[in-house]
């Protein structure tokens, strides 16, 4: 032992960007992918879906009642969103383990800022969301029944990655709310409900009258009508918009009120 | 938070004090935690934090580590504020509540946490300074209590901090556990860095620690080196065979600190052994007297017990 190191190096700093950094996104992608429930949940299923409802013979082929595109790829659309929406849900919910097993409190005493860590939350639901739908067009395309303008395939793509951005939010605020480590148990029931309830499985028309009017309120009736208006060649209604933006800063707000409650130094 | 002129920072005086509390309280609603805590601890030490269960400790390291808030008074880093002091890397710690991810392997979950600092050492030198450099692949969910409690030391060198923290880091692990773990930590430290580590482990704070700041219901009741805590609650036990024995009469006698009555046992502690003992023999039909000395065990119960006098009393020298 030296008596010199006995003053310390104290002229250090802080990591930019409050820690964020791409090793941390590409390990929590890995491990994400690690976990075989989320992937049969995220990738699996809705392509499983595609392959029992987009197929069918008996409509596949149908042209839809405006635009180009067939019935087989309205239903590809759909399933598309309904699977980034799992995903973005399942990436955001993911706060809830982690702070279950205290590793939330093991990174407040490290660099990263808590904006930080909400930003590679949100990032990790977001590539998760992108490699749900990508599984489901990716199969759609192998089939050969989904027909549609190849620039209708990217803009209905970006459309539902667009929009999945709102359960991904939807995802933090409920991983914030729910202490426990089944809380995807929980939400994969919550969106089956808002899935039918946004018209995702069922067409809306198919519901009583009175259900159709509630069905306009629910999170997502407005993207699901949102990613199918390229196909449809609709111009989207200033509704759709507000409905999917409403949710959206319903979320955030939550998410950001738990966040705030959860991070707080008491 | 920014602390332009923190209160540990004193200019003109050389360096900023590693760790620097001045009248730290901390209220959980009605239950006072701590009250009223004075602390300041210099560079290049090895502090023992010692106290029973409930005493603070985790209380007051969570205050220095800006996990919580003081109620009242300051703390300060190295002059600066905790959460400026981690952000830089100056601090890092081994916290009994630190959780880890049950679904990454040990080496990703250094590389994270490497990731997050300016400049750390290496993850493969940490992880072998840690002993866990062959179990490299292993998910956390496989690792033994000992193994993850290594990953949490090798996390909290990575920043190759100033001040490393430990929260009673040995709980749980046998005793070779421990003793390679001190080993371990020894080894790293000998270059001067400054270390606070609670225990409620006797013998870590005698064996481990240059200083023991002895912690009880929130306050500071000793403060000095291990000889000097165990002479501030020196004295010895007398212990004899007495039937119906008179409890006020005893602690009555010259020298008798605490008269403790189990049937027909009785147990004086006291700082004069032999006037109590002759008293014992002479003026009672006592029978089967012991005398025995304290260890630091019993300083540790005398200076922290219920009926201990819970004001301040600092053995130390100048600090």
């Amino acid at each position: 032992m030296t008596s010199q190191p006995l003053t310390a190096d104290l002229t250090r700093h802080a990591p930019p960007a409050g820690g964020f950094n791409l090793t941390l996104l590409r390990l929590e992608i890995r491990r994400l992918l690690r976990n075989r429930r989320t992937v049969l949940f995220t990738m699996v299923l809705p392509v499983f879906f595609f392959l029992l409802f987009g197929l069918n013979s008996a409509y596949a082929n149908d042209r839809n009642p405006s635009g180009p595109g067939n019935v087989s790829a309205f239903v590809m659309i759909n399933l598309a969103l309904y699977g980034a929406v799992l995903a973005t849900t399942s990436g955001g919910a993911m706060v809830a383990i982690e702070r279950s097993v205290g590793w939330s409190r093991q990174l407040r005493i490290t660099p990263l800022s808590p904006t930080a860590y909400i930003a590679i939350k949100m990032l990790t639901a977001m590539v998760l969301g992108l490699s749900s739908l990508t599984a489901v067009f990716v199969v759609g395309g192998i089939t050969g029944k989904p027909q549609m303008p190849v620039w209708m395939w990217i803009t209905s793509a970006l459309a539902v990655w667009l929009g999945s951005l709102v359960f991904a939010a939807f995802g933090l605020f409920m991983g914030y709310l729910l202490p426990t480590e089944n809380v995807m148990q929980i939400l994969s029931f919550v969106l089956v409900i808002f899935a039918f309830a946004g018209g995702v499985f069922i067409p809306l028309q198919q519901y009583p009258h009175v259900v159709q009017e509630i069905a306009q309120y629910t999170p997502l009736y407005g993207l699901n009508q949102l990613v199918h208006a390229p196909l449809l060649e609709t111009t989207p209604h200033l509704a759709w918009v507000a409905n999917a933006i409403v949710w959206l800063g319903i979320f955030c707000a939550g998410a950001i009120w738990r966040f705030r409650k959860d991070t707080a130094r008491v | 938070m920014q602390a332009s002129q923190a209160p540990g920072a004193r200019p003109g005086s050389g360096p900023p004090e590693a760790i620097s509390l001045h009248g730290v309280h901390k209220n959980f609603g009605t239950v006072q935690a701590v009250r009223g805590l004075d602390l300041s601890i210099g560079h290049g030490e090895v502090v023992a934090f010692l106290g029973p269960n409930g005493a603070g400790k985790t209380t007051t390291i969570d205050m220095i580590l800006g996990l919580s808030q003081p109620t009242a008074g300051d703390v300060s880093v190295f002059g600066l504020s905790p959460r400026q002091a981690i952000s830089r890397g100056l601090v890092s710690a081994v916290l009994q509540t630190g959780g880890l991810l049950p679904d990454m392997t040990v080496a990703e979950t250094a590389r994270y946490t490497a990731s997050l600092f300016l400049g750390p050492r290496p993850v493969d030198e940490v992880l072998r300074r840690a002993g866990i450099d062959e179990i490299g692949d292993r998910l956390v969910s496989k690792c033994s209590g000992g193994e993850k409690q290594r990953l949490r030391f090798a996390m909290a060198l990575l920043p190759d901090p100033e001040l490393l923290i430990l929260d009673e880091p040995t709980t749980g692990m046998d005793v070779e556990g421990r003793r390679s773990f001190w080993a371990a930590i020894r080894e790293d430290t000998a270059r001067g860095r400054t270390v606070l580590f609670a225990t409620h482990y006797l013998e870590e704070a005698d064996a481990y620690a240059d200083r023991i700041v002895l912690v009880s219901h929130g306050l500071k009741v000793a403060d000095g080196t291990a000889a000097e805590v165990k002479a501030m609650a020196s004295g010895r036990t007398v212990r004899a065979t007495l039937a119906g024995a008179d409890a006020a009469a005893l602690g009555r006698v010259k020298g008798a600190d605490s008269v403790e009555i189990r049937g027909d046992t009785v147990i004086i502690h006291c700082n004069d052994s032999d006037s109590v003992a002759r008293y014992l023999l002479n003026d009672t039909p006592a029978r089967d007297l012991e005398i025995t000395t304290r260890g630091l065990e019993d300083a540790f119960l005398a200076l922290t017990g219920d009926g201990a006098d819970t004001g301040t009393a600092s053995t130390g020298g100048p600090r």
